[in-house]
Parts: structure tokens; sequence; C-alpha cells
């Protein structure tokens, strides 16, 4: 692997909150994301997959410094952007980009797709022409598959995927070297998602950006993702090579992650969803279990598991795990190996 | 026109079209389809498909600037012009609904008792003990743990996949015969989205209630439906048993909605299919076939209106290029040939179909 442009390591941001309660102010704190480490190589796409709440938003917003976290580094090309102060911060996001959730409440209404698009180079570029930002624009909205001629429309205008298409064309107007997409597909039809897959699939390789491509499905990282990292709870739970964690899951949240995916076929399905043993809903954030935070929901939990965290592991020369039954479990889900 | 005693809901020719400053949008054009008692019927489509304002319409749920006409029979009795006074009658009793967002269906100053009481004191004229006894009974059919505490708190204390089950009991409040749930797991994560799936699933086994489930995504409905209609642009493209739909689709536009599932279970992580183009534009939908801008299989053929053909074991199919030979039945209406048919494709008959 060549050198990491993005370097995580030990990344800590909790949340401070007064308990909402006048009466019985007690400090509760929520530990959104607790010492996540990983590298991110020139050109290699990381999927982040987890359920609401499991901090991979947070994470994100760290990373382009829009949270402060309270421990740990984001070194960016070798650089601390948590040391950085806000202009300097700035700057760097002309090479870290992001792409949101939600591709119409991120466009505002009142602006055209051009201005949308134009307006991170008249940003950090205030001397450059008025001609050239539109020209620009027009060769970022046919790179992203829409027509130029809809430079003047407005996002009502444009459908949900034409929305992202614009939200991506925005944040690839800079030449970005990494892109954050933060579910990017969620909020599209199942038809149209596999369309913007493709697409930032074809943009990663044809710019060689890196991106970082967060989801709660594991199915859809997979067409994405060199390698995948499974969160759960503000804590990284497996980091491992795509090929690897789809055919062997080390963690059992992984596995119980992949039998929850739908699967367009009824016999398969009904299969899946019988073995799945994933019950309940994720504890309360403000009182994470002891032990293994994933031990309350976990039916292969032992003892050791309810007193010990289990530290995030490399199991040989593979991939990285924080369970402590890692090398006794054999979760293979039995589905075609990719 | 003789009504099946087994059909619990019969919609015959339904249209919704609604008035926009841009002119009249026709959003459901021409649908038929039944439920029979205790079938699980799935109805597919991407956004514009018309496939929530189907079921508002007979709901009686329009936006005000909407009106629907055709028929939709439940239990006999016709639900279309029937006034909000009897329709409050059916709805929430024999028939009820759970909306996709479980947080705006649900009023956040209520306590969720005070919510599933109403609708049990209102329709079965129990008393509030009894009305709060039978929903913490149905709290706990849907898995709600401590249901007798919970019961006491506001929507805010329950998590998204708790809320949505919460709607759930209450849709199952007065024993419906008919539950419509109208995308109940989408905006939910997917390990919540399976455990509700799961959930319906035993529902469906465990009682009598015909279930009308709505969603934009096939693989959702893989293990919990009976019957599949496919719809696109306000029609139905296809319909057929689960096993029809998945293991053997007929339309191309089904065709591409499997395709483009994002697979686990397939090897190869190359390039997903995708359905070309956007979901349809109800105001400029091509002449001819409403998806054949998109398709991958068009012809010239298709610049003429396909009709709606159903074969004797009530699969339908809606692409021109899929016409079999041979007499084709349409189960639900009459027998027509295939010469009289062709006699009528290209003469704009869209709702062919329909016409008694």
């Amino acid at each position: 692997m060549t050198d990491p442009v993005l370097r995580v390591q030990d990344l800590t941001l909790h949340y401070h909150s007064d308990g909402g309660n006048l009466w019985q102010r007690r400090k509760r704190v929520l530990r959104a994301v607790d010492g996540v480490s990983f590298d991110l190589a020139a050109g290699e796409t990381l999927g982040i997959v987890g359920e609401s709440g499991s901090g991979k938003s947070t994470l994100a917003r760290a990373i382009l410094g829009l949270a402060k976290p309270q421990r740990g580094r984001v070194l960016w090309m070798g650089e601390d952007l948590t040391r950085l102060g806000h202009e300097e911060l700035r700057l760097k996001r002309k090479e870290i980009q992001i792409v949101f959730q939600d591709p119409v409440a991120s466009l505002n209404p009142r602006m055209t797709a051009g201005a949308i698009i134009g307006e991170p180079l008249s940003t950090f570029y205030p001397h450059m022409e008025q001609l050239q930002i539109e020209e620009r624009t027009r060769g970022m909205m046919k790179m992203v598959g829409l027509l130029p001629n809809q430079i003047n429309r407005y996002p009502h205008e444009f459908s949900g995927g034409q929305c992202q298409r614009i939200g991506i064309a925005r944040s690839l107007v800079l030449n970005p070297k990494l892109l954050i997409c933060d579910e990017p597909v969620s909020a599209l039809d199942v038809s149209i998602q596999a369309q913007i897959i493709n697409l930032l699939r074809d943009l990663q390789k044809k710019l060689g950006l890196a991106l970082i491509f967060i989801a709660h499905d594991l199915s859809v990282v997979k067409h994405i993702s060199d390698r995948v990292m499974v969160m759960y709870m503000g804590r990284s739970m497996e980091l491992g090579q795509k090929q690897a964690l789809y055919s062997r899951p080390l963690h059992p949240y992984t596995s119980a992650l992949m039998k929850s995916v739908p699967v367009p076929d009824p016999k398969l399905a009904h299969k899946l969803r019988q073995d799945l043993w994933l019950k309940g809903d994720m504890p309360s954030p403000f009182q994470p279990p002891k032990g293994c935070i994933f031990h309350t929901r976990c039916p292969f939990a032992v003892n050791r598991c309810q007193a010990d965290v289990p530290a995030m592991r490399r199991l040989g020369q593979g991939d990285w795990v924080a369970c402590h039954r890692a090398e006794e479990l054999d979760l293979s889900i039995g589905l075609p190996a990719l | 026109m003789s009504v099946d005693p087994g059909n619990l809901l019969e919609v015959r020719g339904l249209k919704v079209s609604f008035d926009t400053p841009d002119g009249e949008v026709t959003a459901v054009n021409g649908v038929d389809f039944q439920v029979r008692a205790g079938e699980t019927l799935a109805i597919v489509g991407e956004s514009g498909s018309g496939k929530s304002q189907l079921v508002l319409a007979i709901m009686g749920l329009l936006a005000e600037n909407g009106s629907a006409s055709g028929s939709a029979k439940f239990q006999g009795q016709e639900l279309m012009g029937m006034t909000q006074k009897e329709l409050n009658q059916v709805r929430g009793k024999d028939l009820a609904m759970i909306f996709q967002d479980p947080m705006t269906s649900l009023n956040p100053f209520l306590t969720i008792e005070r919510q599933m009481t109403e609708v049990a004191m209102h329709h079965r004229k129990m008393s509030r003990r009894e009305a709060r006894a039978h929903a913490v009974e149905m709290l706990r059919a849907v898995r709600i743990p401590d249901p007798e505490e919970r019961i006491r708190q506001y929507p805010h204390e329950f998590s998204g996949g708790m809320r949505q089950r919460v709607m759930i009991a209450m849709g199952l409040l007065c024993e419906p015969d008919l539950l419509i749930a109208d995308e109940p797991s989408t905006a939910l994560d997917v390990t919540v989205q399976a455990q509700i799936t799961r959930l319906l699933g035993e529902l469906r086994q465990k009682s009598q209630m015909a279930i009308i489930l709505i969603t934009h995504d096939l693989a959702v409905v893989a293990d919990v439906c009976d019957r599949i209609i496919v719809m696109y642009a306000g029609q139905v493209v296809e319909c057929g048993t689960v096993d029809d739909i998945f293991y053997d689709p007929r339309h191309p536009y089904t065709r591409g909605l499997l395709a483009s599932v994002p697979r686990l279970d397939r090897a190869g992580d190359g390039e997903l299919h995708a359905i070309r183009g956007n979901p349809p534009n109800l105001q400029a939908l091509p002449a001819g076939c409403a998806f054949r801008d998109r398709c991958d299989d068009a012809q010239a053929i298709c610049t003429e209106t396909p009709p709606l053909w159903r074969d004797a074991a009530g699969r339908c199919n809606r692409c021109i290029q899929g016409l079999p030979g041979g007499e084709i039945v349409d189960s639900t209406l009459h027998t027509r040939s295939v010469a009289a048919a062709d006699a009528l494709v290209g003469t704009g008959a869209t709702d062919m179909e329909t016409a008694p």
C-alpha cells in the first residue's frame, strides 16, 4: 500500500449534555466516536457502515473539522487537522469535500444549479472570471451526467437523483483529493441508487480520489469499497479488506448486519431472516454497556465480554477486529463467495 | 359485475389526478387489483409511480387538490364517494393504515396510551381500562419490551424502530381485515428494517389479516408477500406471484428494478445495473410505453400504447414485446382474443383493461 493520505488515530469525540432536566442537573456524556483509527491511501475507497447512532456521521464531521474531537489526531498528508485554526482549516477544504445524505435539503432552493456548483470556485478563487467559473461548472455538470443546458434551473426542477448529482458536482468542482460521502444514496429510490454508486465509482477512478463512503447497509458499500469498517456505538468493531470481510466476517455484529440486508430472492431471504439473531435496539448511548459494547445483543457473549473491553487487534496478517472470541467463532453466513 | 366473495378489496379503473399550477397531473391512471382475505400484496414502484396515491385514494386521504374516480369496493362496500363520516366507520376499524414516517404520524404531545386507547374506545366502544389492557396486549404482540411501562411514555422516548412497532400495534388495535403499510421500514436502519419485516411476516402467518405493503425496494418484500404488483407512471406494468416476479420477471422495468438491488449474495463487485434516466415526470411521459425512454430493450413498436395482458394464472404484463400468442384471458374481467386487442393497440386505449 502506498503512503496513506489520511491517517485517523484514536479519534474520540464526546458530546456533553446537561441531562435536560432542570431539577436533576447531572452531566451526561455521549461517546459519539470513541478511539477510532484507520488509514486511507490515495485513490482508495473505505466504506464505513453502522446503524444510526454508530457515530459514522460524527466521524465524518470530525475529519472535516466541523466538530472538535477531544482526543486523537486527523493527519492529512502528515498535517494534524485537529490543531489547525479556522482559516487554515477552511483552506484545507479545497482538498477535502463532502456529499450529504439528503440531496434536496442540502441544496439552497433559491440558487440555480449553476450557482450551487460554481459557488465554491468564487469562494476560494475570488478573482476568477465569471466566464471561467461558468465554463468549469458546465464541465462538472457534464462529468456527473447532468445536461449543461440545465445550468439555470432550480433544485426543485430536478429529481432526487439529479439533485445528488448536483451535490457531487459541487463537491468536486475544487478538485479535492478526498471525498467523504455521508449516506449519499439512502434517500434515493433503489433504481437511482445504483446510478449514483456507479457514478461515484467512475469519478473515483477517473480523478484518483480517496473516498470515504458512509452507509447503513453493507450491500451498498460492497460495490464501491476496497476496505470496509463496521462501527457500533462510536467504536470500530471490524476493519478489513472487502473480500475477506464479506466472505468471512470476524465480528458477530458484522455478520448480523450482513444477515439484515434485504435480498431479492424469496427463498434466500427467508433463510437469512430465520437465522437473524440480532434482537432489540442499540442500548442508550448515555449508558453504554460495560466491557464489550456489543455484548448485550451478542449471542456469543461470555463472561469475559461483560468485563473487558476488547481492543482492536489484527488477526495475523489480515484484518482488524475488536472481539475477544474472533479466532474461535465461524461467522460466515453461507453466501456464495465474492 | 359480480363480486368474488373471496375478495376483500376490489379496485377497478382507479384514477387519481391532481390540480396543480402546471395543469392537471394524473398520478394513477386506471389501476385494477384485488386483495383476497388473508393475502399479502406488495405494490412496488419508484417515486412518482403512483403507489402511495393509489392507497391514499382508497383510504379517502388524498390532498385537497386531488380527486379520484373509479371503484374501490371493500367487503362489497363502495369506498369511492363516501363521506368522511362514513369513511370513519371503516377506517381504523376494518381497514387500517400505517405510514412511512413513524415520528410524524404520532402526536408528540400525547402519550402512547392516549393515542392507542382513543382508537379502541371510539371503534370498539371499550372503556378506558379495557382499551388500555387491549393496547398493552397489542404492544406485546409487536414485541415491545415492558409494554405496561412503555405505554405511559411519549413518542420521543422511543427509537425509530420502536415507534414503527407502536404504529403497527395501533393499526392492529381493532383487528382490521386489511392493513395497508406504506413503506413501513424505509426510514429505518437495515437491522431494524429486518426486524419489522420479520414482524410483519409473523403477523401474516398468525392472523387472518390481509396486508398491502408498499415499497420502492423489491428486496424488502421478498419473503413476506404472496403477490406483487409493479407500478410505473401511474399504471400497473406487471403483476404475479412472488415467485413469478423474483424468479421470472417479464417486464423490462421489473427486471431493471431487480437488477439494481446491490447484492451480498452475488459474486463480483463490478458495475451495478442501473435503470437509466429518472423516475417518470408524469407531465412529460413519452407516447406509447411510458417506460420506453429508459428501457434497454425498446424497439420501434414501443411507441404504440401497450395493453395490459393477463394470463389464465393471473400474471399480467404491460410490455408490447412480451405479448404471448393465442388467446389471452383477462381473468378478472372477460376473455379477449389477441386479434381484438391488436385492433385496440395504437388507438390510444390506455385503459382497455379497465373497460367493463
